[in-house]
């Protein structure tokens, strides 16, 4: 099984690609916030040092979200648009999900932090068994402080990563009752790798769309609804 | 590509609120032209929301390319170059368009090929008018643009005038909402206008100073505004239908002002309407006028391809491909694109 796999929902633009068990190639750029020009010469780069021949997928990965709403609509567009002209189908990867699998195997608690703004966090809470991925929160939008009290709650030791760490790292060190980390330069951002290698996994389960039918999970309503909504629109 | 068939171009447009896809054939044949159109969802909040926009160009965007072809009973393998808008615009909408298309033509080792929006709506008349050639004049009037042009070639132009502030279309549906008729404004207003005078209030009519053939639509704009608020505090009724009639007069006074003076300076014989306020049938039949009384060709597409499409994009797209141009897998949106600019 070969999948393609594109990430650009935060400040990371990445691409992969992962035939069973090995990581072909991950070219990951953590620069400037280009990623409508970067992302495309960044996966003809490395298709050609891999020799990839794009017929040969069986499907194609996508960071889905939440994240930076242009960088989740640039990442799909681009899948939409291959998997449209290659007749392959599209796997959406929630965006956290990824992130906390590139801490496959860690024995704590596995917090990734996206800031969100608005005080914010796109988050959510993981554990490995082996390396095998529990999902202790489902992604979500919250307030950092709910997000730590639910941390509290588990009262075990905790590792964080995300572009949201140096933003949230002061409400951790006020609030955080238990012992944390950081997760290393290496692992603690998006990765396409990860986003290829979980796909692996839903694409098995019957979870991959056609290319028409996927779109991104912002997690959170456009500026102009939100306030419609709080107007007492419905 | 098979020249006997012609050169067939697939046409991607995402810049503002509607999705659209069209297969064109050497740049005049439309093969289809598909529209998804998101005015209902944005009327709901008084005018284009960006955000609203980009979310529903991400949904529609794979049905409306795979409905343009099937309707052209074509597949990607057929097509010769893909033309996408890549400015100006908005910018969340247009990356939509722009990262669709260099993904398709990367998949398929299709070449690629950027397209001004304001190019596309001048090569609209192409479409319409399979005889046009340059050179010419064309007038851009829409919601975001208001440009006279001389068309000196294929590809080449020469910017004679453009807004200093508000577009045409702009104006038009500030003026709708102040007098409550709502958006999309252009059409509501021609529609009542017809029951109204359009000379039953003196709008003021701007010339902006100095050379060239600027435009400015303002201070009309907030002349009209001036006027309602003095009609209220003096609990005066106020006639929707003049003074949508009157408003509508002064815009079309100042756009045939500048037409007429610079086909007199040019002496260009030919000249094209071109922009989604050019489906305005009044505006329309003034300029035909202007040009029928001057032994001056008028030339204006047809209201379907007045409006944002993606075949104006394709036909534009064609020219450029001629030419020799083509872009690269880096290709950018840019919302401020200038004409002529690459």
């Amino acid at each position: 099984m070969k999948i393609l796999a594109v990430d650009s929902s935060g400040l990371v633009a990445s691409v992969a690609v992962v035939q069973d068990e090995n990581l072909l190639g991950e070219f990951t750029v953590n620069y400037k916030k280009t990623h409508s020009q970067t992302l495309l010469p960044m996966l003809d780069e490395m298709a050609k040092m891999i020799e990839l021949d794009l017929q040969t997928l069986d499907a194609i990965a996508v960071a889905q979200g939440p994240g930076s709403f242009t960088g989740l609509r640039i990442g799909s567009a681009t899948v939409k648009g291959l998997a449209l002209a290659l007749e392959k189908p599209i796997v959406g990867i929630p965006t956290v999900d990824a992130l906390a699998y590139n801490l496959c195997g860690h024995r704590d608690v596995v917090c990734p932090l996206m800031d969100a703004r608005r005080g914010q966090a796109y988050t959510g809470l993981y554990q490995f068994e082996g390396n095998r991925m529990q999902i202790l929160k489902e992604q979500c939008a919250v307030d950092i402080h709910t997000i730590l009290t639910a941390i509290n709650e588990i009262g075990r030791p905790a590792v964080f990563l995300g572009d949201g760490v140096p933003v949230f790292a002061p409400f951790i060190e006020e609030q955080l009752q238990v012992p944390w980390t950081f997760a290393p330069p290496h692992l603690n951002k998006q990765r396409a790798g990860a986003v290829a290698a979980l796909a692996r996994q839903y694409y098995t389960e019957g979870k991959a769309v056609c290319a028409a039918e996927h779109k991104p999970e912002y997690l959170r309503l456009s500026q102009a609804e939100r306030e419609r909504m709080e107007r007492g629109h419905v | 590509m098979n020249q006997q068939q012609g050169i067939r171009i697939l046409a991607i447009e995402t810049s503002c609120d509607e999705t659209a896809a069209a297969v064109v054939v050497d740049g005049r044949e439309v093969r289809s032209n598909i529209i998804f159109s998101q005015i209902a969802l944005h009327t709901l909040y008084g005018g284009v929301v960006p955000e609203i926009a980009s979310r529903k160009h991400i949904e529609k965007i794979n049905q409306v390319i795979t409905e343009a072809l099937q309707k052209a009973e074509m597949t990607l393998d057929d097509i010769d170059a893909i033309g996408v808008t890549y400015g100006p615009g908005l910018v969340g909408a247009l990356l939509v368009g722009v990262a669709e298309a260099k993904a398709i033509g990367y998949a398929k080792g299709i070449p690629l090929i950027g397209v001004h929006h304001i190019e596309g709506h001048i090569s609209a008349n192409y479409i319409e008018d399979k005889d046009l050639e340059p050179p010419f004049l064309c007038l851009i009037v829409s919601g975001g643009h208001t440009h006279l042009v001389h068309v000196l070639d294929y590809g080449s132009y020469a910017i004679l005038g453009r807004t200093m502030d508000d577009a045409a279309g702009e104006a038009f549906d500030k003026v709708a909402r102040a007098i409550g008729l709502g958006y999309p404004g252009g059409p509501k207003i021609e529609s009542v206008a017809r029951r109204g005078r359009s000379d039953a209030i003196a709008f003021p009519r701007a010339s902006i100073a100095g050379e060239g053939y600027h435009f400015s639509f303002s201070g009309m704009k907030s002349a009209v505004l001036n006027y309602l608020n003095s009609c209220q505090m003096k609990r005066e009724a106020i006639v929707q239908e003049d003074v949508a009639a009157s408003f509508q007069q002064a815009v079309i006074d100042v756009l045939t002002g500048n037409v007429i003076r610079a086909l007199e300076e040019t002496g260009v014989k030919k000249f094209a309407l071109a922009g989604g306020v050019a489906s305005n049938q009044t505006l329309r039949n003034a300029l035909a006028a202007v040009c029928g009384c001057r032994d001056v060709a008028f030339y204006c597409p047809s209201p379907a391809l007045c409006t944002d499409n993606a075949a104006m994009i394709g036909a534009a797209a064609y020219y450029n491909y001629r030419a020799g141009v083509r872009s690269g897998l880096d290709l950018n949106a840019v919302p401020n694109l200038k004409l002529g600019e690459r």
